[in-house]
């Protein structure tokens, strides 16, 4: 598969280019720090809700392309919504990234957002840097402070051990 | 006299199954050498040869099998000293590999003879393998961990190091060849200076042993640790040189067979060296196979596989320099054919799986030296590192492969 298509897509690069919702939310009920330390990526996610609404995020840190890429659509696209939907995206993001297209929601099947990140299931060495931001988001929401793509939350288990904490 | 032959690379190619091989449709480029070499034929053929006629437990047996296995094993030790010039086999003890090497010195050693308040030196460019069991044993004991500085193109600061041992100091540890950047440290004049002030001394030898030329005893360290496979070996099997008379004096670190002499639940009488230091059944095959290695690469010659690959990184240095955007990440004046590296607005990961698509294999990361890397201010880098059996046309790969990267990201 043409690495273009599969990972960095348009959609992808535009948004790492210009991320959306870049920066530090005042007035933030919910926040997060999350680390994904094969990659070094970093990020700290801020969200404001009230009542069951999402009113603001916003997203802050340095990372890979297709980290940084992930939080901008993310946030874009949870940005005014209920916390039931951006819960449902975060299941729904999880089982596109592992390759498990079956699993999506029917109403997330057609999202091409999410859809942008179907390549990623080859790589199994960059999923997290994919699943950061919504693993991040959905920390904030059960009001963890820090999260980590490794341990209990790996998406790929035994995955953290490949590139980056390995040998020399 | 009898001039040695051109490096043959085309020839020493093919003793290299897997660089025949394809990644993505394309011709495998492997730069990944400072994680693990490749293996040839002839060490592939000596761990089936073993395998498949030679194998029992070592030591044991008073059977013809056991006696094969026993003798291929303990003839791979004479190989390494030969290897490194160490003027024993009783200073040859074989491990899991460098880092388990460094932890047994740390142990044996530094649990023995670092006490509260002594310190112990280490350098800024060192592999996590050469920190954390430092920081360890420094933790366990109330010792200080000591850390010299290197200025910006990577190179080791070598009169602050020097003016950082003191009485307190119990051993400097130093690698001999940085495995994030490529830089050679001076490491025979650190081990006289350290010497001179009375401080023995363990260098990891990792990054070096398939690439710079190792005389344990032209050096005149008390340690040198390294892995069979970042010379073409077997992984699982690493090497602890140590002067005879620190291992003496050291305790066991792992108690079980092998490593005694006699037992009664009274007290066990240990074994004498190396063995003291090998409890358990050892990795038979691969240290046999890192036997193999060391005939192979003895029969290139250090030196000359340095060389060659001195020339691949002074192309890979030019030519990367001349790609706008790319910044090298350590230029010592001394150094290994490493290639660390940033591609301006790109993160290294982005860097390393879009290579990857160009059949391009390197590392991206922090190369588990974190420490440096915020020494450097990078997150984490690209890095190549060559063999020698890599080639020009390899380098212009690479080259290739990250201008792609420029494209996409452009």
């Amino acid at each position: 598969m043409d690495v273009r298509q599969a990972l960095y897509n348009q959609l992808i690069l535009e948004h790492n280019k210009k991320p959306r919702n870049f920066g530090k939310l005042e007035g933030a009920t919910h926040q997060s720090e999350g680390l994904n330390p094969l990659c070094g990526d970093h990020i700290w996610l801020y969200a404001r809700v009230v009542g069951d609404v999402i009113e603001g995020i916003g997203f802050e840190g340095k990372s890979c392309a297709i980290c940084q890429a992930s939080a901008s659509i993310m946030t874009s696209q949870i940005k005014g919504k209920p916390l039931a939907h951006a819960e449902q995206l975060i299941t729904d993001f999880r089982h596109v990234v592992v390759g498990q297209p079956d699993a999506i929601s029917a109403a997330n099947k057609e999202n091409r957002y999410l859809g942008a990140f179907a390549g990623i299931a080859t790589l199994p060495s960059r999923v997290k840097c994919a699943v950061l931001p919504w693993h991040t988001l959905h920390a904030a929401f059960q009001n963890q402070a820090v999260s980590s793509t490794e341990g209990d939350a790996d998406p790929i288990p035994g995955s953290g051990l490949a590139p980056g904490a390995g040998p020399m | 006299m009898i001039q040695a032959p051109p490096f043959d690379v085309a020839r020493l190619r093919a003793d290299f199954p897997i660089l025949g091989r394809q990644v993505h449709g394309k011709p495998l480029v492997y730069l990944d050498n400072a994680a693990s070499t490749q293996m040839p034929r002839q060490v592939i053929d000596r761990l089936v040869l073993y395998q498949t006629t030679e194998h029992a437990n070592v030591h044991r047996g008073v059977h013809s099998l056991s006696q094969e296995a026993t003798n291929a094993y303990e003839g791979t030790r004479e190989k390494v000293r030969a290897f490194i010039n160490a003027p024993s086999t009783k200073e040859v003890i074989f491990t899991r590999g460098t880092t388990e090497g460094i932890n047994l010195v740390a142990h044996a050693f530094g649990r023995a003879f670092v006490k509260a308040g002594d310190e112990v030196l280490i350098t800024a460019l060192e592999h996590h393998a050469n920190i954390v069991p430092w920081q360890m044993l420094c933790e366990d004991v109330g010792a200080k961990l000591v850390v010299a500085p290197i200025n910006d193109a990577g190179e080791l600061l070598l009169d602050e190091w020097a003016a950082l041992l003191s009485e307190k100091t119990r051993l400097a540890a130093f690698t001999h060849v940085s495995n994030a950047l490529g830089t050679i440290l001076p490491v025979k004049q650190m081990v006289a200076l350290a010497a001179a002030k009375g401080v023995p001394t363990l260098i990891d030898g990792a990054q070096a042993a398939l690439h710079v030329p190792i005389d344990v005893q032209d050096l005149g360290c008390d340690f040198y640790v390294f892995s069979g496979h970042k010379m073409c070996g077997p992984t699982g099997i690493g090497v602890l040189y140590g002067r005879r008379e620190w291992l003496e004096k050291m305790k066991p670190w792992q108690g079980g067979g092998d490593m005694i002499l006699s037992v009664t639940f009274e007290k066990t009488v240990y074994n004498q060296l190396p063995y003291k230091f090998e409890a358990g059944t050892p990795p038979i095959a691969a240290a046999v196979g890192l036997g193999a290695a060391i005939d192979y690469v003895q029969a290139i010659g250090v030196a000359r596989i340095g060389a060659y690959e001195h020339e691949l990184l002074e192309q890979a240095t030019k030519a990367l320099g001349e790609v706008a955007g790319v910044r090298l990440i350590g230029t010592a004046r001394e150094k290994a054919a490493v290639v660390s590296f940033e591609v301006e607005g790109v993160h290294p990961h982005d860097v390393g799986t879009i290579l990857d698509q160009e059949g391009v294999a390197i590392r991206a990361g922090h190369h588990c030296a974190q420490p440096l890397m915020n020494r450097l201010g990078v997150p984490a880098t690209a890095r190549a590192s060559f063999a020698f059996y890599n080639t020009p046309a390899e380098v212009d790969a690479l080259v290739a492969a990250i201008r792609v990267v420029k494209e996409i990201f452009g």
